[in-house]
């Protein structure tokens, strides 16, 4: 040992569903820089974006639908027990929902920003995650100014 | 040539039918559509369901105009490629999606260089003749990253910062 405490860099589960929540994920990736991530992503292909990190599916599934939300449910708590984050970092929707409410229960620190899509109210997922991530992010100062989310800029 | 997208969870026939139209009325109009879950023949659309995320992104690049949902998939892409999107918002009156939000998004969007909006059929064919007009670019690429307060908000956030 040399006695100089080594500082492992921090690990990032970045989790959203695929299409529109999928690319303003990737529009974070420079604030990944410097932090081992971890990707999930509702669509198999979008594995192509991100080939040099380690990456993981998980199904499709919305508030209307309770049995694929289960599966998806399981699915994402296998994923984080698996990959043992320090961080969760979730676009939405639903499955990232989830994925901050078991990061509560599991004490991992999670940061849900909700899409820009959502300029009028909050989604369902992103009130969802109001009660359990440790920040909730709109990109709309007017939402934020209605709301306990918070602005800190957009994905544009 | 023209792409069409709208996006993978619940049909938006409305959109693709009005396109079918106005293609069908084109001396020649190549549009390629992906085209979801419709369960429609679109005979003047060449029509895909999905695509992986990097051929969505080739499809933007080739394309001349996109005609998409307001989706944030679409309008991001085509900002980022510099390429002019008109966008027409699912209604959920119609079944379109669980609710209006893609209204607020397109009323928002339309303030970027490269957006048009068609709030309904006529309004589509309207902005597809002059989208396909234009000669000139469109305002530019956007950059491919967030806002950099965004970004050292997220940094932040992962080092132990606090978010408040």
């Amino acid at each position: 040992m040399t006695g100089l405490s080594h500082v492992s860099p921090p690990r990032v589960l970045a989790i959203s569903s695929g299409g529109g929540h999928w690319v303003q994920l990737l529009r974070l990736a420079p604030a990944f820089e410097g932090a081992e991530v971890h990707y999930a992503c509702t669509d198999a292909d979008a594995a192509g974006d991100v080939s040099a990190a380690p990456f993981y599916i998980y199904p499709d599934a919305n508030k209307s639908q309770p049995i694929k939300l289960a599966l998806t449910a399981i699915r994402i708590a296998c994923i984080i027990v698996w990959v043992r984050p320090d961080v969760i970092v979730s676009t939405g929707a639903a499955g990232g929902g989830l994925a901050v409410m078991m990061g509560r229960w599991l004490g991992i620190r999670s940061l849900f920003v909700d899409s820009i899509a959502n300029a009028k109210e909050l989604s369902v997922s992103a009130k969802l995650a109001l009660r359990a991530a440790d920040a909730v992010f709109t990109q709309w100062p007017k939402v934020a100014a209605q709301t306990p989310a918070v602005f800190r800029g957009s994905v544009l | 040539m023209i792409f069409a997208t709208v996006g993978t969870q619940l049909p938006f026939d409305r959109l693709l039918g009005a396109l079918d139209s106005w293609a069908g009325c084109q001396q020649r109009a190549s549009v390629f559509a992906q085209t979801g879950r419709s369960g429609v023949d679109f005979h003047n659309l060449e029509c895909t369901p999905f695509m992986a995320p990097s051929m969505f992104r080739d499809a933007v690049e080739r394309a001349r105009v996109i005609v998409g949902h307001a989706g944030m998939g679409t309008i991001l892409t085509a900002a980022e490629l510099g390429k002019p999107v008109i966008i027409m918002p699912r209604r959920a009156a119609f079944g379109e999606h669980r609710n209006d939000h893609q209204l607020a998004t397109a009323s928002e969007m339309r303030k970027l260089p490269n957006v048009l909006v068609a709030e309904d059929e006529t309004q589509l064919s309207e902005a597809l003749g002059l989208a396909m007009s234009e000669t000139s670019g469109h305002g530019g690429c956007i950059s491919p990253y967030a806002s950099p307060d965004l970004l050292s908000a997220v940094s932040d956030f992962i080092r132990g910062g606090r978010a408040e």
